[in-house]
């Protein structure tokens, strides 16, 4: 007879090395990922600790409803107070994660305290056995080595969440790489310095095992079925589900072009000359014609049919990087001059392998640009400057702690970031709701959180970008709560019962309609509230001085939202 | 009237990536769109000379039209 399932919060103290489970929290209970992490947080780390200190706390929390292969989500959140903004930080990430923490009955995984010895660890958890090993051999080594290593210790069926060099050397840019379905570490909670927390507490690797464990139990399968069901019709019907898998994200490549908003040049401009040469048409184009390893189209997480992910393999046949995304096309591309995508996809490479953020490296290389570092479109001056990222060389820890730091010491006044964190691949003063989202978000310069591009809207129109922000971080913060690809969400869009029906029929709640948003208001409102007793401020919550000033080519446009209108985005929810 | 079209991703299959075209006085980008077999609910975004636009804007000689499917985030 199959043991029930066992819902608990697994604690790690990483000096003491013990685990404990324990019993959650009823107030934990109706939240989970990006919501819940935030919880929490508040709950339990004071806000004006040191990020990489004993107080600091790591937490990942798969979301409400992964488990059951639903399309597009089965995503792990992770968060901490990030060393990069000093705020509450969420990244998010797909891969095998998630599903794995959820088989295995883990509603949040707390890693707390620092060790006072320097060693790196590997920390096996399973439903049987909890096992510390020593990591010195893999100290220094990238994760696309490190992974296999792992895999051939522990067995294949594991799910591992690794860092790289970065990771293990707290950089800012750094992240935790988990593993995709085929057991490549392509997968990254990227964002906000979540790798450096990792780093502090001196972990290389956590390796989930969930041998012996289960689905989640769901109170109403024959309501659930019915619910995913419409869920998966929406999701296969909508157009930009077809969009994605042939062209994957790189889609956004000559929309973001054509509305002047593709950061070129240190964001100098939003359009670039070469656009069409780093295009999602162009990459079909090229990896049809490959063949070989390269895909089109491809599914980061097991289920998913939407299968925005692709492989970009080379003129061999042999695969150069998997996934090649937009955001890292658009900040290690036209940002830095380059318009080669075999030339993007070996730094989007070396990148992941040393376990970092495409997008603040990009943009911390666009800003090394500006300093005269490096000249614009030299790819080979670039990939030295990533390896004295990976050799921890002053220079290479200067790029490695993001934009913003190495703005600082470059004394370069463009530096396209807010709250600390660069912005990705959406120049704010062309798609200025975005810019919106950049400024007024927790999260900072990340469009993750509150992407307004499919919004009926002017873009370059400062009128009603506050709304469509608003809306916009507001369903998006639900579905990081949930652990629903943004990708999905068009699907939940347009079957607008799913969420409250696949929630209600999981767990025997009674949500109503707009369940969506009050998961994700109360996610804004837990985040906001660590970030004031954190220290921040309205102040805070602005655009660089320098986009508010400096028009951007070719529509001559400055980030002109009113700060006031900014000001009052979530007046109802402080 | 002679028109620019550009064509966007899933649109230029079958299709062309620019083509300059002739269409009647007066005609929209809907009307365009019906022209070329794209259908309403497959277009995202309309572009008439580099401004976002509604279908059902008239288009002038010499007009480039731009016609993007659905996206969403990167």
């Amino acid at each position: 007879m199959a043991a029930d399932y066992d819902l608990k919060v697994w604690r790690v103290n990483v000096r003491t090395q013990t685990v404990t489970k324990e019993p959650v929290p009823a107030s934990w209970e109706r939240l989970g990922g990006r919501g819940l992490l935030a919880r929490i947080l508040l709950d339990e780390v004071e806000p004006t600790c040191e990020p990489l200190g004993q107080k600091s706390k790591l937490v990942f929390a798969p979301g409400l409803l992964v488990g059951h292969m639903l399309s597009a989500s089965d995503r792990l959140s992770v968060g901490a107070k990030s060393p990069m903004s000093g705020g509450f930080r969420e990244s998010n990430s797909g891969g095998s994660t998630g599903l794995h923490m959820t088989s295995m009955g883990i509603k949040a995984l707390i890693l707390e305290d620092r060790p006072t010895d320097p060693a790196f660890w590997t920390l096996y958890l399973s439903l049987q056995e909890v096992r510390w090993s020593r990591a010195d051999d893999l100290v220094g080594v990238g994760v696309y080595e490190t992974a296999p290593r792992l895999l051939a210790e522990y067995g294949n069926k594991v799910a591992i969440s690794l860092l790289g060099p970065g990771g293990e050397n707290q950089l800012g840019t750094a992240g935790i790489q988990n593993l995709d379905k085929e057991r490549i570490p392509g997968r990254i909670n990227a964002r906000g310095g979540l790798g450096a927390v990792m780093g502090s507490k001196r972990l290389k690797a956590i390796v989930f095992n969930d041998a012996g464990g289960q689905k989640p139990p769901i109170k109403d399968p024959e309501g659930f079925k019915k619910a995913q069901k419409a869920y998966t019709q929406a999701v296969l019907a909508h157009p930009v589900s077809q969009t994605y898998r042939d062209y994957g994200t790189a889609a956004n490549v000559l929309v973001c072009d054509a509305l002047g908003a593709l950061p070129t040049r240190n964001f100098s401009s939003g359009t670039f000359e070469q656009a069409e040469s780093v295009s999602g048409e162009h990459m079909r184009d090229l990896l049809l014609k490959r063949g070989g390893e390269s895909n089109t189209s491809h599914a980061c997480m097991a289920g998913c049919t939407i299968r925005c992910s692709n492989i970009f393999g080379g003129d061999d046949g042999k695969t150069i990087v998997s996934p090649l995304e937009y955001e890292t096309i658009g900040l290690l591309g036209p940002n830095l001059g380059i318009a080669d995508l075999d030339v993007i996809g070996r730094m989007n490479w070396q990148i992941n392998d040393i376990g970092l953020d495409t997008i603040d490296v990009g943009a911390a290389l666009g800003v090394a640009c500006d300093a005269g570092l490096m000249t614009w479109g030299d790819s080979a001056r670039a990939l030295e400057l990533i390896d004295e990222i990976r050799r921890n060389t002053p220079v290479g820890r200067i790029l490695g702690m993001g934009a913003t730091m190495a703005g600082k010491v470059l004394g370069i006044e463009r530096v396209p970031a807010t709250k600390g964190i660069a912005m990705s691949a959406y120049d704010p003063r062309a798609i200025k709701g975005t810019g919106v989202t950049f400024a007024t978000s927790t999260q900072g310069g990340d469009h993750t959180s509150g992407l307004t591009l499919r919004v009926k809207i002017d873009h370059r129109d400062p009128k009603g970008q506050v709304a469509a922000s608003r809306t916009a971080q507001i369903n998006i913060a639900g579905y990081d709560t949930l652990g629903a690809c943004i990708m999905s969400g068009f699907g939940y869009a347009t079957s607008p019962d799913a969420v409250r029906d696949l929630l209600n029929a999981r767990y025997g709640w009674n949500m109503g309609d707009d369940a969506l948003q009050v998961l994700g208001k109360e996610t804004i409102r837990l985040e906001r509230e660590f970030n004031r007793r954190a220290g921040f401020t309205k102040a805070h919550d602005r655009m660089p001085e320098w986009m508010t000033r400096e028009a951007l080519p070719p529509y001559n446009v400055v980030f002109d939202v009113p700060q006031d209108e900014m000001d009052n985005i979530f007046s109802d929810l402080d | 009237m002679e028109i620019t079209v550009r064509l966007y991703l899933t649109f230029r299959t079958g299709r062309f990536r620019v083509e300059t075209r002739e269409c009647p006085a007066g005609a929209t980008a809907a009307g365009v769109a019906r022209d070329l077999e794209i259908r309403d609910a497959d277009i995202g975004m309309v572009l008439v000379n580099d401004r976002q636009a509604e279908l059902e804007q008239q288009l002038l000689p010499g007009d480039t039209l731009s016609l993007f499917p659905v996206v969403g985030g990167g």
